[in-house]
């Protein structure tokens, strides 16, 4: 039988803002434990919380990217749950009344387009941290994420695919980055992702059951976790099971979902008002405010650059990855105009020094311009492409520009014909046996004659003339 | 208090022979008021005081003995609430009040009995055990702020802080015959002070006379940027000068002489309120149609609020924590079991089922409905009069155990104090006379939000012509 996949996503993203969301206290991370911490966010009596109001402009940025409506009134609430984790012994969150509501992103599958709605975005608080050691019979909690602030994200079942839940994944995390507001880290845990998922018969109207997924903490655990969880459900109702609503982990070691809790096992979180806290008005006015700071998002940007460029989409995609990838990009169009060969600069050479070095593209030696001005050398043959690879290690090693490099270190491009020529003539008389059998029809030796013809000007021979030079004396 | 501050000034009197003195008075005390002294701290504020009023400081609060309810967090000195659970608890920040006064140079003496977090009427339910009214020690002082009212009625202080979730300071202030006033929800902070339902809860003063109230009520009164719900508005000083209350039209609901109010109670209120009618005020009748469900609205709110804000309370950062427990359920199970009493435990309980999927929107979503409807009853009286009085509770001090195995009749004697706090409105209540065993008996004045200059006006007035302000115990 044939079946349909249900999955609907819930991220959690640790926000950038430099202090928490209901106190004064920083939200550095790796911070000794329990150094980032106030009478407020460690749950003292007689505290209260003070709303930073940066986390309501995060949140409103990312509902406008997001095509969301912001909320008017907004209203916290409260989670009741025990856990040492948590000093208050429950949450500040949004319940009935999220910041956003009904919005939704585009993503790009198998080179169609589809939209993905979100129910809801709404502001929080994280917990703090348990800190287990195996040799003590009792843990530690590091409380300096405790008030960090998260926005939870909440899209509608839309996804019908690991793919596509994968790509809606990584194009909100693209956006986040982009809206600057978290900085993505899947691993550190700053972008978390839960997965709702149920599998019922093709073209069937009534939704399966469904389980929830935690604990992926990679794009490539989140695919693993799913996949395995549909042949999970598709096994179980093949055999005329039921599939039970619970809550299970993945565990990435043995590649397999386990029962966390089930639906007995599940909380009343006993959700109210929070009544420290006022209801919070977001006017038109702020919303402006806000929308004036938002920047182009990565799908305009990618299709921009496709279109606009007439780079392949591929390139866009990579080019769009990071924001200051993309803006590094177009500042290098400024000084010359050959997109693709900036574009294959990038995508090669400046992407790997960059990620073998782990440099920031804004940190980066070697300017859009610098790069520019190389990629003009090439194009006017004053050096080759070869030539230019170390030209370009050299850049980025010293901080000088190419034409000083290629002067200094006489990289100039060989491309006068009657040198080349002596050269070239030395080389054949030097290997008579070869042109012998070159002349007996071994033609593929031409590279050879090339390849030593290079080596003797170590590099700088113009490519394309020392192969007519060769191929005119061979042939003479 | 304002007499102190004069003879400071004017007869010689020493701050600190004077301080001296009260924590003398305070260690010997039978009256069981203080949870805690804090006599080095008092000494070196009231020298402090000495040397300021000297120097011809005029401060009227400068070293006045000021006593602390023991919810209202003291820098540097045991907060404990009344309660096993916080009994080691220091807290190391002063709430926005407790700043204020220090700010004012006043001495804190020390901090005040009171009901475990201030759920009760009686002070019985106290880890110390209850304090007893100085005008009969078999009498309960009235509860939560007991303690407090005590220690003023009893001359350990000149003033004290309270705090007011379902008429806390009203009450006690009441059956110990001084004033007290439960603030405007919003007008005072609440930085600092242990939650105990925190749309209800409100620091207020106790003293002997209005005119002592009014001088503290204006030292803490305030916009704190600490406290979201603090209202950002400008506070004017309030008048200590006698109103003229001709014209002033007095709002009485039928209702607050209803069945279950003591006779003798209803007759010294009655005989208050044409006190005000001899000095010029008119009387009307005002309709309050859904306050009769106040107390059951009240004890919804209340406790849901107090399940979730003693959820904290878990032994895991600070305070009392069962050592032996087994694993980390039994260690929440055990320290909670133990560290609270069943008064406690019974609100958080009551809260919990109230907030629980299937019976939120039957319990606290519809006591949230009501209590929009109280709002609109107290808007609407307020059209046809400028203050509402009535009696602050329905009975004189009872018997010191006497209700203690009843908790639900207890509860009921909420009736007339629990409104204010349901509509954030506030409250005075006064002394209007006594009974003929020679206990005291408290008048209730309510007034529109920020409503407390008229409040302390009345109140002032009324005391310049009456003398029941004046009786010692």
């Amino acid at each position: 039988m044939d079946y349909d996949v249900v999955i609907g996503l819930e991220v959690h993203i640790q926000l950038l803002t430099d202090t928490k969301i209901f106190c004064g206290c920083l939200t550095k991370f790796g911070d000794a434990p329990n150094t980032n911490v106030c009478p407020v966010c460690l749950g003292m009596p007689g505290v209260l919380p003070v709303l930073n109001e940066k986390v309501v402009d995060f949140g409103i940025k990312l509902g406008l990217a997001t095509n969301s409506t912001i909320s008017e009134r907004n209203i916290f609430a409260r989670k009741n749950y025990f856990y040492p984790d948590l000093p208050k012994g429950y949450q500040i969150t949004q319940y009935d009344y999220p910041l956003c509501k009904k919005g939704f992103l585009e993503i790009d599958v198998d080179g169609g387009s589809k939209r993905i709605g979100i129910t809801r975005i709404h502001m929080e608080e994280d917990a703090g941290k348990l800190i287990h050691d195996e040799k003590e019979d009792y843990s530690y909690v590091d409380f300096n994420r405790s008030g960090v602030p998260l926005l939870e994200i909440v899209s509608e079942p839309d996804m019908s695919s690991t793919k596509e839940a994968v790509a809606y994944l990584k194009e909100l995390r693209q956006i986040v980055m982009y809206l600057g507001i978290c900085d993505g880290n899947m691993e550190q845990g700053s972008f978390r992702c839960d997965a709702n998922i149920s599998v019922k018969p093709k073209g069937s109207s009534t939704y399966g059951i469904r389980t929830e997924l935690k604990n992926m903490n990679s794009f490539r655990n989140v695919q693993n976790a799913l996949e395995y969880e549909i042949s999970r459900h598709v096994e179980l109702i093949e055999q005329g099971k039921q599939v039970e609503q619970e809550t299970r982990l993945w565990d990435a070691g043995l590649g397999v979902t386990r029962t966390m809790r089930t639906k007995e096992e599940s909380h009343d979180y006993r959700y109210f008002p929070e009544p420290d806290l006022i209801p919070l008005i977001v006017d038109s006015v702020w919303i402006e405010r806000v929308k004036k700071t938002l920047p182009e998002l990565p799908r305009e940007k990618r299709h921009r650059f496709a279109k606009d460029y007439g780079i392949p989409m591929y390139d866009a995609e990579v080019l769009t990855q990071q924001r200051d990838v993309a803006d590094y990009f177009e500042a290098c169009l400024k000084f010359i105009d050959a997109p693709k060969d900036v574009s294959n600069w990038i995508m090669t050479e400046v992407l790997r020094v960059l990620k073998e070095e782990s440099i920031d593209i804004t940190k980066f030696n070697v300017t859009p311009e610098m790069l520019a001005n190389m990629i003009a050398l090439i194009k006017k043959g004053v050096i080759s492409g070869k030539i230019a690879k170390g030209v370009f290690e050299e850049m980025h090693r010293t901080g000088k520009a190419a034409y000083i490099i290629v002067e200094e270190k006489g990289l100039l491009q060989i491309t006068d014909e009657g040198v080349l020529r002596e050269k070239a003539k030395a080389i054949l008389d030097s290997h008579p046996k070869e042109v012998k059998s070159y002349k007996d029809g071994k033609v593929q030796l031409l590279g050879f004659f090339v390849g030593q013809l290079m080596k003797e000007t170590r590099g700088k021979a113009n490519p394309k003339l020392a192969n007519k030079v060769i191929k005119g004396l061979l042939e003479e | 208090m304002l007499e102190i501050a004069r003879r400071f000034r004017r007869d010689g009197l020493n701050p600190v022979e004077h301080v001296r003195h009260i924590l003398k008075e305070a260690h010997d005390d039978k009256l069981n008021v203080f949870i805690s002294i804090d006599d080095e701290g008092a000494l070196a504020s009231a020298e402090k005081a000495e040397q300021r009023i000297r120097n011809g400081d005029e401060g009227t609060l400068l070293g006045i003995p000021i006593a602390v309810k023991d919810n209202i967090c003291t820098k540097g000195i045991r907060t404990t609430c009344a309660s096993n659970i916080l009994s080691n608890f220091v807290p190391p920040y002063d709430a926005h009040v407790v700043e204020r006064l220090k700010q004012r140079g006043c001495v804190i003496i020390g901090k005040t009995n009171m009901d475990e977090f201030a759920m009760g009427s009686t002070t019985a339910t106290s880890n110390i055990g209850p304090s007893r009214n100085p005008w009969n020690i078999d009498k309960t002082p009235g509860g939560s702020s007991g303690g407090s009212a005590a220690a003023v009625a009893a001359g350990l202080c000149a003033g004290a802080l309270g705090s007011d979730t379902g008429g806390s300071i009203r009450q006690p202030a009441s059956f110990c015959g001084v004033t007290g006033l439960k603030p405007t929800y919003g007008s005072v902070s609440r930085f600092g002070l242990v939650a105990f339902a925190s749309s209800l809860d409100q620091i207020g003063p106790i003293a002997r006379t209005a005119m002592d109230v009014a001088v503290l009520y204006d030292a803490i009164k305030g916009y704190d940027p600490k406290d979201s719900t603090s209202v950002n508005k400008d506070y004017k000083v309030t008048s200590l000068d006698e109103l003229d209350l001709k014209g002033l039209k007095i709002g009485i609901p039928p209702m607050f002489f209803g069945e279950g109010l003591n006779h003798e109670v209803e007759k010294a209120v009655r005989e208050g309120i044409s006190i005000f009618k001899e000095l010029g005020a008119e009387v009307v009748e005002v309709k309050l149609p859904h306050i009769k469900y106040g107390v059951a609205v009240y004890y919804i709110v209340a406790t849901a609020e107090a399940s979730s804000n003693l959820a904290r309370y878990d032994g895991v950062r600070y305070g009392w924590r069962e050592e032996n427990s087994r694993d980390l359920v039994d260690m929440y199970a055990s320290t909670r079991s133990r560290g609270f009493n069943d008064e406690v435990k019974r609100r958080i309980m009551l809260g919990t089922y109230a907030l629980s999927a299937g019976y939120y929107d039957q319990y606290y979503e519809k006591a949230s409905r009501v209590r929009t409807l109280i709002i609109e009853d107290f808007k609407e009286a307020f059209k046809a009069c400028d203050i509402i009085a009535g009696p602050t509770t329905p009975t004189p001090p009872f018997g010191i155990y006497d209700m203690l195995d009843d908790p639900l009749s207890l509860y009921l004697l909420d009736i007339y104090t629990v409104p204010a706090n349901l509509a954030g409105l506030p409250a005075l209540s006064i002394p209007c006379g006594f009974t003929t065993s020679g206990l005291p008996i408290g008048m209730q004045l309510m007034a529109p939000a920020f409503g407390e200059d008229l409040l302390l006006g009345a109140g002032i007035t009324f005391q310049a012509h009456t003398s029941f302000h004046e009786e010692r115990p």
